[in-house]
């Protein structure tokens, strides 16, 4: 007996200190803590909702928005119409304007961060401390400030919207209001000089192909880069030319007679409007500070002896730079570099400081106001977000594995 | 290889030239009045303390690094500032350093082809096939679609040493090739080395494998400070070093 027991004590201490047995324990603990918590959450929650007597669902994005929203790219691609359009399309409306601020942000950031992080590198001492003064300033002053700055400092002291500063022609001009462009209106035929596009691309991807064969039989490389070039420019602009040029720009017009009130532009032409602006460069300028400084240890991390070892074969200091430095470089500043594409995306919730209607803006701004459900409301931006992060995080690892070293 | 077929492939041409060159690093005085001639086929292995100048000194012979003053000449080609000179220089001179510097995003084939294709325009089938050729004179065909990651260090030396033979160079300049190998891996390199000296390639050899320098090389320098010390066939070279910082640096080296 004596002895059953002993093993009896035995197997249940061994099954104490059995890691095995100990993670089942924890999780099942873990599992248990949770569900509790998220049961209370929601139970306390619905039990709220019915006391202060609150919808639920999703059925307010049928019902009309009866709410003006600033002429941006999203209420001309959905033509919104206060007290006629739904929730859903202000939903729409603010997620294409976050994309069109984002995507362009990401763009301009690249440049101008690629732009600064090589001239910071340069032993020419005008280039490198114009690059230092630029991050050292952009990357230590808050953002939001630098958004009020380009808004209220910058581009209030444009001219009032009686008057305009013409940019080079008459056709281009930028007041307080916004800044005036010709607007493309395809016509009939216009098709076609899309195709054409399409065309180029397909034939830039052959002729991609041809000169490789081309190099590897006769050893004579072809300016891929200018033909490429040519064709995307020169194919759709040749059928464009010979069906007429079917794109009809819309002049912005600007009047400066008749009544004093009527005087200014007029609802014509293409404008984009100064919180677009505010936002695009305080956005774009901030992150391509930090871009500035990957791309910096992006090129220092690839050792000296890359470029000697490069140099010492004959290779000229482009060729190096283009096919030796920068595929090393890259796979440094991919990581950090999809981390400022997703800051950059996020940071453009910001917008709502100045009114530009972004996503946070409009829908969790004034639309959350009117409507007044919170819960579906925030969980469906939250998804957005998420959605665009993931979507960003994607592209860039499989860029990244693209450009990895393989190690042993 | 014995001394009497060691200098069979040395013919009158002189290759090298470097006439009273000096080179300063700021204030400091690195190469002080270098006067060398080297010939077609020669072998020359240059060794020294460290800090004494020797791996400069190569390095002034394709431009990796610069001279102030005197005159350096490849193949009767001046080496000044001028771009294209330097191209064409770098061209026929190869060159192998001590930690390789392969490229580690480039499998090693493609390592041996970048050059001939981008600068010798060949096509890439025959690059390939020619850098088949010298992947098996080093003894590794079999690695030539893996990365320089994956190799070991003599492996990977001797990739380096296959890349740079890919240009058809004229002069192989080697910087330490060997030192930053174990033991064992200094052997495969250095008989890769002796196997190409075989075939009446110019070389220089900054290293400090005595035995190597022994068999292989027409002549033997010693620097010190900048200044070419004592220059000598192996043989005297060794056996009766004129000078007592040479003897000082020999009895060091070869001590243990």
């Amino acid at each position: 007996m004596a002895d059953t027991s002993g093993t009896g004590r035995r197997s249940l201490s061994t099954l104490i200190y059995d890691e095995k047995f100990r993670g089942i324990v924890y999780q099942i603990v873990v599992a248990v803590a949770l569900i509790s918590i998220v049961w209370w959450i929601v139970g306390n929650t619905l039990d709220n909702l019915q006391e202060q007597d609150k919808k639920s669902g999703f059925g307010f994005l049928g019902q009309t928005a009866g709410f003006q929203i600033l002429s941006s790219l999203g209420t001309s691609l959905v033509d919104y119409t206060a007290g006629v359009s739904t929730y859903w399309d202000v939903f729409i409306i603010g997620i294409i304007n976050t994309l069109a601020v984002a995507i362009s942000g990401i763009i301009m950031a690249t440049i101008i961060g690629f732009m600064m992080g090589v001239m910071r590198l340069s032993k020419n001492a005008v280039f490198n401390s114009f690059a230092t003064v630029y991050i050292e300033i952009l990357r230590n002053v808050p953002l939001l400030l630098q958004i009020f700055f380009w808004y209220f400092f910058v581009l209030r002291a444009l001219p009032n919207k009686r008057d305009k500063l013409e940019l080079g022609t008459e056709n281009f001009a930028i007041n307080i209001t916004g800044l005036y462009g010709p607007e493309p209106i395809p016509q009939e035929g216009f098709r076609w000089t899309m195709y054409a596009l399409l065309a180029a691309f397909f034939l830039i991807w052959a002729l991609a192909k041809f000169a490789k064969r081309l190099q590897e039989n006769t050893g004579k490389r072809l300016p891929v880069f200018w033909l490429s070039a040519a064709t995307l420019i020169g194919l759709p602009l040749i059928v464009h030319m010979y069906n007429g040029s079917p794109l009809l720009w819309e002049m912005p017009e600007f009047r400066d007679t008749g009544p004093k009130l009527r005087q200014g532009f007029q609802a014509s032409g293409m404008v984009i409007k100064p919180e677009m602006i505010a936002l695009w460069l305080a956005l774009s300028l901030y992150t391509a500070s930090f871009i500035a400084e990957n791309v910096r240890s992006g090129i220092l991390a690839v050792s000296h002896g890359q470029t000697e070892a490069s140099s010492a074969l004959g290779l000229k200091a482009s060729s190096t730079l283009q096919l030796v430095v920068i595929p090393q470089a890259m796979r440094v500043i991919i990581p950090p570099l999809t981390s400022q594409y997703l800051n950059l995306t996020k940071n453009s919730s910001l917008a709502v400081a100045i009114a530009y209607p972004d996503i946070v803006s409009v829908f969790a701004g004034t639309a959350l106001n009117q409507v007044g459900q919170e819960i579906e409301m925030i969980f469906m931006m939250m998804l957005v977000y998420l959605v665009l992060s993931v979507g960003t995080s994607a592209i860039m690892n499989w860029f990244n594995n693209r450009m990895r070293i393989v190690e042993r | 290889m014995t001394t009497e077929n060691k200098n069979t492939a040395v013919s009158g041409e002189t290759v090298i030239k470097i006439e009273n060159m000096n080179k300063w690093y700021g204030q400091f005085h690195v190469l002080r009045d270098i006067n060398l001639n080297v010939k077609q086929g020669e072998r020359i292995v240059i060794c020294g303390p460290s800090g004494s100048g020797k791996s400069t000194l190569i390095r002034c012979i394709n431009r990796l690094e610069e001279h102030q003053d005197g005159l350096i000449a490849v193949n009767g080609t001046e080496l000044s500032g001028d771009l294209k000179n330097i191209e064409a220089i770098r061209r026929d001179v190869g060159m192998c350093f001590q930690h390789f510097n392969l490229f580690p995003h480039l499998t090693v084939m493609e390592n041996c082809t970048l050059a001939p294709i981008w600068v010798r325009k060949t096509p890439r089938k025959e690059a390939e096939a020619s850098a088949m050729e010298y992947l098996e004179r080093v003894k590794i065909p079999d690695q030539a679609f893996k990365y320089p990651g994956q190799l070991s260090g003599g492996q990977q030396q001797r990739v380096a040493i296959a890349r740079s033979l890919c240009m058809n160079p004229q002069i192989m300049l080697f910087d330490e090739p060997t030192s930053a190998l174990d033991p064992e891996m200094i052997k495969e390199v250095l008989d890769v080395m002796v196997e190409l000296a075989s075939t009446g390639m110019t070389m220089i050899c900054v290293t400090h494998e005595m035995g190597f320098a022994r068999t292989v090389a027409d002549r033997v320098i010693f620097m010190d400070e900048g200044q070419i010390i004592e220059e000598n066939e192996p043989e005297e070279f060794f056996n009766n070093p004129k000078s007592e910082r040479t003897q000082k640096f020999l009895s060091q080296i070869l001590s243990h």
